[in-house]
């Protein structure tokens, strides 16, 4: 077995035995990118080569290994990293070089894990196939015909490839749950206010949140704890103390109270999927859990909501890139308005144009309370549902989507894809933790379970994804790739 | 309902985003199946419902009236398109 | 038939709030420094950025509010007013819509000894944008540049009703609005540099009709005067448009005051008209603000000008007018409270302050924070007067040498050798010299002129180099000249 094939805590362990050694980690990792990355494409920056190895030895040295420390990860490329291009995937900001980090990335930093790159993404986060990437679609690992759901498609397919051990993205209408789903790794979208946003280009501010892409559920339990915590960068980052998230990984699920809402398992979902997770709901009642059906009334209702507030904060998130301060600027223009005019039309993709397009109408008066209002107030309901259940019950499990992953430019009509995140938008809708594991295949390609928590309760997902997982097999399998 | 050319034209000027002919139609018509679909939301009555602007019950963060160095000028300014003077040059206004 | 119309103005004041670092982040306000050396990622408007609230901030503001008897809700949160301008980082201004931080209110204000009350509408928290600079004329130059210094300071926009029917009476409630600003605290209230902006809601209707005329907003009023006379030009114009049927060509725009045209200009460009798209920032929680957080702030409260007034007229006599004159800046004030514990004139004070003082310090462009005179100088120079050491128009002389040099009135009477003559046998010589030189004088005074008198006492005090004691010679030479 090649060091890169292997988790963070096996990782971790063997630094810890002296086993192996940061720089060693980081050798198979990079010989790893240079085998796959053609075919893959994760990746929008590698860093190079000896900068990175400096930095491992670095943390050799250093002697001391927890956490992350001496693991190489990469970043879905909105993170902000001092000095190191950050591109949101978008020819606007082609050339951008922060002079700041993002507040997650500078917690990596402190336990010295190792960067490695930047990877693909939907341009600004606004896609689920990581195709409207300005520079190139990522492939999925499954079947390189096929994209890796998105936005944050370079991060799943990086981590499922083996090109890094883990790695940050970001979610915000199932941004990492939906890719986490089609290329078969797990991934979590923490409570709103969990994780700092400080340092991650904004799509919509109020449901934007950091997560993490892993191998198993141990690796994402120690990521997250390294990650979570209160910034006072970002205001609305809670100052809720973070547990050690390893300590509910103990398999004991035992009168663990799940719901699985009726409302999701039709939507469109395809049978196969029902099926897997129908399956995996059985296996935690065998684990001594109790499982039954319940009702999200509203869901339906929360992703037409969702597609007016998310783009109404986006267009006025996106209203930054004008030309003046940074990013591109298209220098023909002779006055202002045609400056910005030119400068973003230039620069901007269709899907943010789109979307910037209908978050201005849907602010924009006459209409301010017809939509934005309206799915204000639809919100309410959604988190109110939420609420309901979580009275009685301690998570909630789903399909993370209907389908698995599509081929590669075979949508073309945007609302068609936006029914994609029909079961991983109410979670951001209501800010809840959220969660997708590995849960089964269909036709070669892996499906996706969604586990829905309360409020600050990723230890309860965690724990239960856990039990799941010690007594599947799913997380275990990898495509092959045709390499070795 | 069908967005009309004009409307997706005020809505560009006011997003700052110019687009050719083609866009315009194109636009047109996605905008007018999103809100077609976005409609459904009127089958719900909100009257009674407290719109949720902000999901965490948290009010009052602060932080000290306390000055911190900002950061270096040649750092601030080095992604900048077009400078003159140690400022942002821009294109006359009117 | 000639009909009659009445003004109606309501005033937008914005006042940069007297903070160390600026509203969202931790950029120093410090006025003046080298462009875009006050600024940060967030400021600069950056992706990735977020804003984080000062808290001294919502302490000014519920101060003023305070100040100004407003309400404050007890919850109140921000929102985005979208629109793209070179000097506006994120493209939106973070301010405050719908719910704002301080909601009605009033101030009184007198003109021409007639008392009235102004309604405030609301005051809101906002953030500044950042410096245009233009080379030359904004409708000629060819580009111009950005300055982000200025960008996030934070203002206290503070909306009037429209309660003002002359530019003086708008004059009068923007020199009691930067009163209590300054008495409170909250800010520097500097017109020059910026600290206190003032937008004029101008219109113009038939005396007696309820509702209001297409009003107009002018700009760019950055001293008291163009305030007084863009609303003078502004009402003038919509009058005479209206007194000639052209009522409809009175469009509700915006518009600027030339200070070298002594005149309003529309800013209207082909743009669209504004929409704002206002909502609430999801970046920053909502306020809650408790009652005693309210009550500790009106504790700490300084003394205002209304009160300071009061004080004047009832414990130390002052009229009404000196008063409220002295009450105008917290600096006059102590300047005036430093004489008056030492000193019981409190007119003379007043006067002397009013007078002598305010023309020098205008003359030399000096804040009276700055002036070499202090109370403790003046008081000492009164009773100098008082005990007859020196004349009323020497002290005049000597006032401007204290405030040139910043010595004391006794320093400067020895070294010029300033002293007041007040003996009887040095004077009466030199009368009796004047008396034999001036027959024709006499002969008027003694055939009942008495501006006769006034002569012959200057021709004293010219001989005497003004230092004549100006009380002791007139009775001399009427025991003199016999009555
Ligand atoms: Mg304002
Ligand atoms: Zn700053």
């Amino acid at each position: 077995m090649e060091l890169y094939e292997l988790t963070l805590h096996e990782l971790q362990d063997k630094l810890q035995k002296k086993e192996t050694s940061s720089e060693e980690i980081t050798r198979s990792v990079f010989s790893r990118i240079n085998q796959v990355e053609d075919k893959v494409k994760s990746f929008i920056t590698v860093i190079d080569k000896e900068t990175v190895l400096k930095k491992a030895r670095e943390s050799d040295e250093s002697g001391k290994f927890t956490g992350v420390t001496g693991i190489p990860y990469g970043l879905k490329d909105l993170f902000c990293t001092r000095g190191v291009l950050t591109t949101c995937a978008s020819n606007m900001l082609a050339n951008y070089i922060p002079t700041h980090s993002s507040t997650a990335v500078s917690k990596l930093e402190e336990q010295k894990g190792i960067m490695v790159g930047k990877l693909n993404m939907d341009e600004f986060a606004m896609g689920s196939s990581t195709e409207t990437s300005a520079f190139f679609p990522t492939r999925n690992p499954w079947d390189l015909d096929r994209m890796p759901g998105g936005s944050s498609g370079g991060s799943a397919a990086a981590v499922r490839a083996d090109e890094v051990i883990f790695s940050l993205g970001s979610d915000t209408g199932g941004s990492i749950r939906q890719p986490a789903s089609f290329c078969g790794v797990v991934g979590l979208k923490p409570t709103y206010g969990r994780v700092s946003r400080s340092g991650v280009v904004a799509f919509a501010s109020s449901l934007d949140q950091v997560g993490v892409f892993s191998k198993d559920v141990e690796d994402c339990a120690i990521v997250l704890k390294t990650i979570s915590g209160y910034d006072p960068l970002d205001s609305t980052s809670v100052n809720i103390e973070v547990p050690d998230y390893t300590t509910y990984l103990d398999g004991d699920i035992k009168g663990m109270k799940i719901g699985y809402p009726r409302e999701y398992f039709e939507q469109g979902v395809t049978e196969d999927i029902k099926q897997a997770v129908f399956k995996a709901l059985k296996k935690f009642e065998e684990l001594g859990a109790i499982v039954e059906e319940v009702s999200l009334p509203h869901s339906e209702y929360a992703l037409p909501a969702y597609y007016l507030i998310a783009p109404a904060e986006a267009s006025t998130n996106m209203a930054k890139f004008d030309g003046v301060r940074f990013g591109y600027r298209n220098i023909s223009a002779d006055n202002v308005i045609d400056m910005f005019c030119n400068s973003r039309s230039d620069s901007f993709g269709d899907e943010v144009k789109r979307r910037i397009m209908l978050g201005t109408y849907a602010l924009s008066s006459g209409y301010y309370d017809a939509y934005y209002l309206k799915a204000l107030k639809v919100r309410r309901l959604i988190a109110n549902d939420f609420d309901k259940v979580f009275k009685d019950f301690d998570i909630i499990i789903s399909p993370t989507t209907p389908n698995t992953a599509f081929k590669i430019g075979q949508q073309d009509d945007p609302l068609a894809l936006y029914m994609n995140d029909i079961l991983t938008v109410p979670v951001n809708m209501a800010g809840l933790p959220g969660m997708s594991i590995p849960c089964g295949f269909s036709n070669g390609l892996p499906i996706g379970m969604q586990l829905i928590g309360k409020p600050f309760a990723e230890g309860s997902i965690l724990k239960a994804a856990y039990a799941f997982e010690q007594n599947t097999d799913y997380h275990k399998v990898k495509p092959d790739l045709g390499v070795k | 309902m069908a967005l009309t050319i004009q409307e997706v034209e005020h809505v560009a000027l006011l997003a700052r985003l110019k687009l050719d002919d083609d866009e315009k139609e194109l636009f047109a018509a996605q905008l007018s199946s999103i809100l077609d679909y976005a409609n459904r939301l009127n089958e719900l009555s909100t009257e009674d419902v407290e719109p949720l602007v902000h999901i965490l019950p948290i009010y009052n963060v602060f932080r000290e009236d306390e000055v911190q160095p900002g950061t270096p000028r040649e750092e601030i300014l080095s992604n900048a398109p077009l400078l003159e003077d140690n400022q942002y040059k821009v294109p006359k206004i009117i | 038939m000639a009909q009659e119309f009445e003004t109606v103005i309501g005033l937008e004041v914005h006042a940069e709030l007297k903070t160390a670092t600026k509203i969202f982040c931790s950029c120093s306000t410090a006025f003046g420094s080298e462009p875009n050396t006050q600024v940060c990622p967030i400021c600069s408007g950056f992706p990735g950025t977020l804003p984080v609230l000062n808290k001294k901030v919502v302490e000014l503001a519920i101060r003023t509010g305070l100040a100004l008897h407003s309400e404050i809700p007890e919850f109140c949160k921000f929102d985005r007013k979208n629109y793209f301008y070179p000097d506006l980082a994120k493209a939106y201004q973070i301010s405050q819509y719908d719910l704002p931080i301080c909601k009605g209110g009033y101030l009184d204000i007198e003109v021409n000894g007639s008392k009235k009350r102004i309604g405030i509408n609301r005051a809101h928290m906002e953030e500044d944008a950042g410096k245009l600079v233009h080379q030359g004329d904004i409708t000629t130059t060819p580009f111009s540049l950005v300055d982000l210094n200025r960008s996030g300071i934070p203002l206290l926009e503070i909306v009037s009703e429209p309660d003002m029917s002359s530019a003086a009476e708008a004059r009068t409630y923007l020199e009691k609005l930067r009163a209590i600003l300054l008495f409170a605290g909250v800010s520097d209230c500097k017109m020059q540099e910026g600290s206190l902006r003032c937008d004029a809601n101008v219109s113009v209707k038939p005396v007696g009709q309820k509702e209001l005329g297409t009003r107009t907003e002018i700009k760019n009023l950055n001293s008291f005067r163009a305030l007084e006379r863009a609303i003078e030009y502004e009402a003038k114009r919509h009058t005479c448009l209206l007194e000639d049927g052209d009522g409809d060509k009175i469009i509700q725009e915006t518009r600027t005051w030339d200070e070298e045209k002594q005149e309003t200009r529309s800013m209207r460009s082909k743009e669209e008209a504004n929409d704002y798209r206002y909502f609430p920032d999801p970046d920053l929680p909502p306020l809650k603000i408790k009652q005693e957080w309210i009550k500790e702030i009106k504790n700490s409260m300084p003394e205002l000008p209304e009160i300071a007034e009061e004080r004047l007229v009832k414990d130390c006599g002052l009229p009404e007018y000196d008063a409220s004159i002295i009450t105008m800046t917290p600096e006059s004030l102590a300047f005036f409270d430093g004489c008056v514990k030492s000193y019981s004139d409190a007119k003379t004070i007043s006067n002397w302050i009013m007078g002598d003082l305010t023309r020098l310090l205008n003359q030399n462009n000096i804040e009276l924070t700055d002036c070499k005179i202090t109370p403790d100088s003046l008081v000492s120079m009164l009773k100098m007067i008082d005990d007859g050491k020196i004349s009323g128009k020497m002290a005049k002389d000597i006032f401007e040498d204290m405030f040139n040099t910043g010595k004391n009135p006794e320093v400067i009477v020895k070294e010029k050798g300033m002293v007041q003559i007040s003996d009887e046998q040095t004077l009466v010589p030199i009368l009796e010299d004047i008396i034999a030189n001036n027959p024709r004088a006499v002969e008027d005074y003694k055939s009942g002129k008495k501006k006769a008198m006034g002569a012959m006492v200057g021709q004293v005090m010219k001989a005497t180099k003004g230092q004549a004691n100006p009380a002791l010679v007139n009775k001399l030479l009427q025991q003199l000249l016999g009555r």
